[in-house]
């Protein structure tokens, strides 16, 4: 509460960035957690709230005479143009805003203070909704040919490692920790996803440390250990997802990629995904292009291209097939790297997951494989999302909203194949920085256990697993043909949209007025509905014939039946009412973005 | 279709015909797998059967062809057909001098001259015509609604011989106080004698949307009194018009060297003009041809796909025309103002911003019948060229300048409502479709000749067979209909920012990419509806059943 300089000012104007036309007045609200806009317009209760922690920037430009204007960009991507009426209010807010949006340490985040109705017995529960090694085991491992390897338990071996690792049956601990010591952190090559069916792994690590010429037997053991464990298959892929020329440049710093020549049956692929930097000015790019105000098509078209983030989410998908390809019809292993193994290597293992896997297509599926990939694997969450104001700027990289990108651009090709709909990714993107739950706290497994994570904060898993029905693709069905094995996307460049429903979520003008999604979900509640009459008429029905045919006692209780008959026909004028269900309230005769695009050209 | 029909078109046709088949032919299609089978040629179709059973393979109508192409290696031939509805198929032809022959053969056939010629007069339908669709939409039938609304309109017989604006009705809706010397006037100041004529009266608030050819002003200012009281009778006292002139205002004063222009502020002082800026045809037909080349563009590369995309310029016609009608449409519904649209010739864009304006504006332009009756209306009696613009499309290396894809990007701009407000149509994507594949090429009259003087010599309803007439039966309506429409009586406004513009995949990467996966969630969707309404009739079926129970069963009446 110390760093709220001013908790209220009044008569400040919300400016609608798409039409500035409509834009609002109200009071702004200071509190420890949140900045509360609320509207002052009698008879209205328009309120908008944002979490300190998903502010990203607080700009304040120069006063003008209508007041001074405070930019606000959020990390989920909203953005609010606050105009205050004195320069001294808006510099007070200015500076609280700064210093409540950037906490100096892992203490002040919000899932420290966050305190939902829950008791502590079911806030423990809430961390044991997901089972890693239940997922390990729905996989078929541990079996003959993987085994669940102790060697991390403290993690001696690798830090940025989770505890539990599986490896060959025939690695042994002396080569483990040799191949880790020959490898960037530690991360020696361990298993990420095992196919029943044809015993086809893929594994992941970091980089070796081979520089020019440098070679570790145990890591060459290592790998022809992951090659034995499946067993029909002669030789594997290694796939640096690095483009060429960096992993070369690695090589003078004594790091670098395998050599053919030094083990034995791998064959060996670059896959040319860019670095984290690269992917931050690229989206950062097309961040810019999302908010320009009243942009030509043109404007627009050429500042896509021109950010290059289609192209790159186009990398990450086309390794993402390259390595399912592999595994589901090769029927060969692979082990997958970039540098350290926690960002290309975690878009690529998992993209390759949801690619090979229905059950990675559902909605607890894919949670089990944001957990197992990203967050016991150590991706960097804490410096990625820049969950800290210490954390180095050039840490910073939207690695996990890439593969998210990712699952959505295959939505869009298979719309009937995952159970969840793209509400559910929005929602995970939003707490991925939301820093509301414990969850993506942290660097690593081992930095979150120091933080008491799971004794102290509440864990998204549940949330959403609780709040299912609002994310549920009504178009899936588990038996439908499409939701059955291997995906096989196309990836030709007109395959790939750009993801308005995130990087434009809050601009609510852009998006369809009315969602065939919620549509056929009311359609589907409404189905459910006449499913228990039908039940309720038919054992009415069969009573009544009972009784007619058998002329009971007139003293026959009714009131039974003419409540199931009357329960039946309001819930009839209920159906009724939903004809609401399509969301076209008073709303879509509002002001359309073009108002202003017509206007200012009038 | 019969085989009696196709020896009659061979022997009419039979100059032309210089191989009229060709056995082992092998047909490659996009998605499809290859036929080996015999080829025919008739005097409308190219036609590809297997021998192995009874069951056509590809019944191709000459007019639907836009290019062809021939390839050779060895004595191998093989000709590549470039479809108006943006189809590529190849044809391996053995025979270097059938492949020839085929290939001259065709060319002649898809560039026949004469419309009298082609197919619609020489089809015959073989289905049941319910309802004779030339008569479904006459002028006279439309006027009765407006009578009902109000009586401050006529119906002008001045055009009945065409002698006044060969492009326009020989019916036409006009306000009720100007008399027809007058509009004689005024169509002598308009461009091609398009005098402004209603196109579309408001209900809510009485305010009309009118279109016109652009005024004669030319250089030195010409006025026309006549004009300046026809549309001045339109406005309420007091009240203010917008005149939207589809162009900018450089290509608008660029006119006026040509005799064309725009109404000046001191002419019409009671209107405030507008300019947008809507290409030219020749202007929109290289960007289809842009467009579809980057479609089909093999190399795989992201920014190449873009930068391809920009340059066609498409999404920027698009976004421009939908911009415009939304204009016009608030200009009546926000502003209560008149509105009189045009552009030069008033056949155009002209058409595309009066019809989308309708789409927004007026809920019974989404039902299916309400869209056959706004493109008889706006574009058919309009005096759209069809065959002009229509008689190449992207694959053409022609430079006749009269072809663009004007119609093409009206349906676009609807699909893209449609995209926006996916329950409030009660027509589906395929309607679109099916139109956009009928402008181009038809068994139907539809979309023949240009103008209404052109096709009323034409006799297209003594001679041909509306498209209505095929649309409006119950198997073809069930198909064409959208299962998530529920009747929205509002405006609605669509959102024209370039993220919430779409590439039309329907039609633009229909060849491209398999639709499998969204066909199957369109047909998944399409259960997910159905099986609701079965459950609804099933709940109340066995309502009434137990309802006529209790009543039957005495013993059951009082308690």
């Amino acid at each position: 509460m110390e760093h709220i300089r001013l908790p209220k000012v009044e008569n400040v104007k919300l400016v609608d960035r798409v039409s500035p036309r409509r834009s609002r007045v109200g009071t702004l609200y200071l509190t420890a957690t949140h900045s509360i806009f609320v509207e002052s317009e009698a008879g209205v209760r328009n309120e908008t709230w944002v979490l300190h922690s998903l502010v990203c920037s607080v700009e304040k430009q120069a006063a003008a005479a209508s007041g001074c204007s405070l930019l606000i960009h959020c990390k989920n991507f909203q953005v609010l143009h606050f105009v205050i009426p004195r320069e001294r209010e808006c510099h007070d807010v200015h500076l609280s805003l700064q210093r409540l949006s950037q906490p100096e340490s892992y203490v002040e985040l919000y899932c420290f203070s966050y305190k939902p109705n829950v008791g502590e017995v079911e806030r423990r529960q809430e961390w044991d909704l997901l089972d890693l090694k239940a997922d390990y085991s729905r996989m078929g491992v541990p079996n003959s040919l993987w085994k669940l390897s102790p060697i991390n338990r403290h993690y001696k071996v690798s830090d940025t490692y989770p505890a539990d690792l599986f490896v060959p049956e025939s690695a042994a601990p002396p080569v483990i920790v040799g191949s880790s010591k020959f490898r960037s952190r530690g991360r020696f090559p361990t298993l990420s996803y095992y196919s029943k069916d044809n015993h086809a792994a893929i594994c992941r690590s970091s980089q070796p440390l081979s520089g020019f010429s440098a070679r570790c037997l145990e890591d060459e053991q290592m790998l022809e250990a992951i090659l034995r464990s499946n067993p029909r298959s002669d030789f594997m892929y290694v796939v640096d997802t690095r483009p060429k020329l960096n992993a070369i440049a690695n090589r003078a710093a004594g790091k670098g990629y395998e050599n053919e020549d030094n083990y034995s049956n791998i064959k060996f692929q670059f896959i040319g995904i860019e670095n984290i930097h690269v992917m931050r000015n690229s989206q950062q790019k097309m961040l810019e292009v999302c908010e320009l105000r009243s942009p030509s098509m043109s404007d627009f078209l050429e500042g896509l291209e021109s950010s290059g983030w289609l192209k790159h989410i186009k990398a990450v998908l086309d390794a993402g097939i390259f390595i399912a390809k592999a595994v589901a019809e090769e029927a060969v292993s692979v082990l997958v790297h970039c540098s350290d193994g926690w960002d290309r290597t975690a878009q690529v293992c998992s993209v390759a997951c949801v690619l090979l896997d229905p059950y990675y297509r559902t909605l607890r599926g894919l949670m089990v494989l944001i957990e197992r990939d990203w967050v016991s694997f150590g991706h960097k969450f804490s410096h990625r999302c820049n969950h800290l104001v210490g954390d180095p700027p050039k840490e910073v990289s939207p690695i996990i909203d890439q593969f998210l990108e990712c699952v959505w651009q295959l939505m869009e090709q298979f719309p009937c194949a995952f159970e969840f709909n793209e509400r559910f990714l929005i929602a995970i993107h939003g707490h991925i920085y939301s820093c509301l739950y414990g969850n993506f706290i942290g660097n690593n497994q081992r930095e979150r256990i120091e933080l008491g994570v799971r004794e102290r904060t509440h864990s998204l898993w549940s949330y959403l697993w609780m709040n299912r029905a609002d994310f549920i693709n009504p178009l899936y069905r588990p038996d439908h043909s499409q939701t059955q094995g291997l995906l096989r996307p196309s990836t030709a460049p007109y395959c790939f949209k750009f993801w308005r429903g995130l990087y434009n979520h809050f601009d609510r003008g852009m998006h369809p007025r009315q969602s065939v999604e919620d549509y056929l979900q009311a359609i589907q509640e409404e189905t459910q509905q006449l499913h228990d009459q039908l039940a309720s008429h038919k054992q009415v029905g069969a009573a009544l014939s009972l009784l007619t045919a058998s002329h009971f006692s007139p003293c026959q209780p009714k009131a039974p039946e003419s409540t199931n008959l009357s329960n039946g026909s309001d819930q009839e004028s209920g159906i009724a009412d939903l004809s609401c269900r399509s969301p076209l309230s008073e709303d879509s005769t509002r002001d359309p973005d073009s108002d202003e695009a017509a206007y200012s050209a009038a | 279709m019969n085989i009696k029909l196709i020896k009659y078109g061979v022997m009419e046709f039979a100059e032309l015909i210089k191989t009229p088949r060709v056995d082992g032919v092998v047909l490659h299609r996009p998605f499809l797998p290859t036929v080996e089978g015999t080829l025919c040629l008739t005097g409308h179709h190219l036609i590809l059967s297997s021998r192995q059973d009874n069951t056509e393979e590809l019944w191709l109508l000459h007019s639907n062809i836009d290019s062809i192409e021939k390839r050779f290696v060895g004595s191998l031939g093989s000709i590549i057909v470039k479809c108006k509805d943006l189809r590529v198929i190849q044809l391996d032809i053995p025979g270097m001098e059938e492949c020839l022959n085929i290939s001259s053969s065709v060319e002649a056939l898809s560039t026949l001259d004469s419309v009298s010629l082609m197919y619609p007069f020489f089809y015959r339908p073989m289905f049941e015509v319910i309802e004779d669709g030339w008569n479904s939409f006459l002028p006279e039938e439309v006027f009765k609604d407006l009578e009902s609304m109000t009586d401050e309109w006529r119906l002008s017989e001045v055009n009945k011989d065409f002698s006044v604006c060969p492009s326009y009705p020989p019916l036409v809706a006009v306000p009720k106080d100007v008399d027809d010397d007058t509009l004689r006037k005024v169509a002598s100041f308009r461009h091609s004698g398009r005098f402004p004529v209603l196109s579309y009266y408001h209900k809510k608030n009485g305010m009309v949307m009118m279109r016109a050819g652009q005024p004669l002003t030319g250089t030195n200012g010409r006025r026309c009194k006549e004009d300046e009281k026809l549309i001045n009778a339109t406005l309420r006292p007091g009240k203010r018009g917008y005149i939207i002139d589809t162009r900018t205002i450089n290509v608008a004063q660029q006119a006026k060297a040509r005799g064309g222009g725009f109404e000046s502020e001191a002419n019409y002082p009671q209107w405030r003009r507008i300019h947008k800026t809507i290409e030219r045809a020749n202007v929109l037909q290289e960007g289809l041809i842009k467009l579809v080349e980057a479609c089909n563009d093999q190399s795989h590369s992201m920014d190449r796909w873009l930068s391809k995309l920009e340059a066609s310029n498409w999404q920027t016609h698009v976004k421009e025309i939908l911009t415009t009608a939304c204009l016009a449409a608030q200009c009546i519904d926000r502003e209560g103002a008149s509105v009189l649209v045009h552009g030069t010739e008033g056949t155009d864009s002209t058409l595309q911003v009066t019809s989308l304006a309708q789409i927004i504006l007026d809920p019974a332009c989404r039902t299916i019948r309400g869209f056959q009756g706004l493109v008889e209306r706006e574009w058919l009696q309009a005096g759209h060229p069809f065959q002009q613009r229509c008689a190449q499309s992207a694959f053409s290396n022609n430079k006749s300048r009269q072809e663009a894809p004007v119609f093409l990007l009206f349906l676009d701009c609807v699909w893209q409502i449609l995209r926006q407000f996916p329950c409030s149509f009660e027509f589906s994507e395929s309607f679109l479709v099916l139109l956009f594949e009928h402008a181009y090429a038809s068994q139907f009259g539809t979309f023949l000749g240009n103008g209404a003087a052109g096709r009323a010599k034409l006799s297209l309803p003594e001679k041909t067979v509306s498209l209505w007439s095929w649309v409006n039966r119950p198997q073809e309506l069930e198909r064409l209909t959208n299962p998530l429409y529920e009747a929205n009586s509002l405006v609605i406004w669509p959102s024209v920012a370039p993220q919430s513009l779409l590439l039309w995949e329907g039609v633009f990467l229909r060849w491209n990419r398999s639709s499998k996966c969204l066909d199957e969630a369109y047909e998944e969707m399409v259960h997910i509806i159905e099986y609701n309404k079965e459950l609804q009739n099933k709940v109340n079926s066995l309502r009434r059943q137990l309802a006529q129970l209790e009543t039957e069963d005495p013993l059951l009446q009082t308690p």
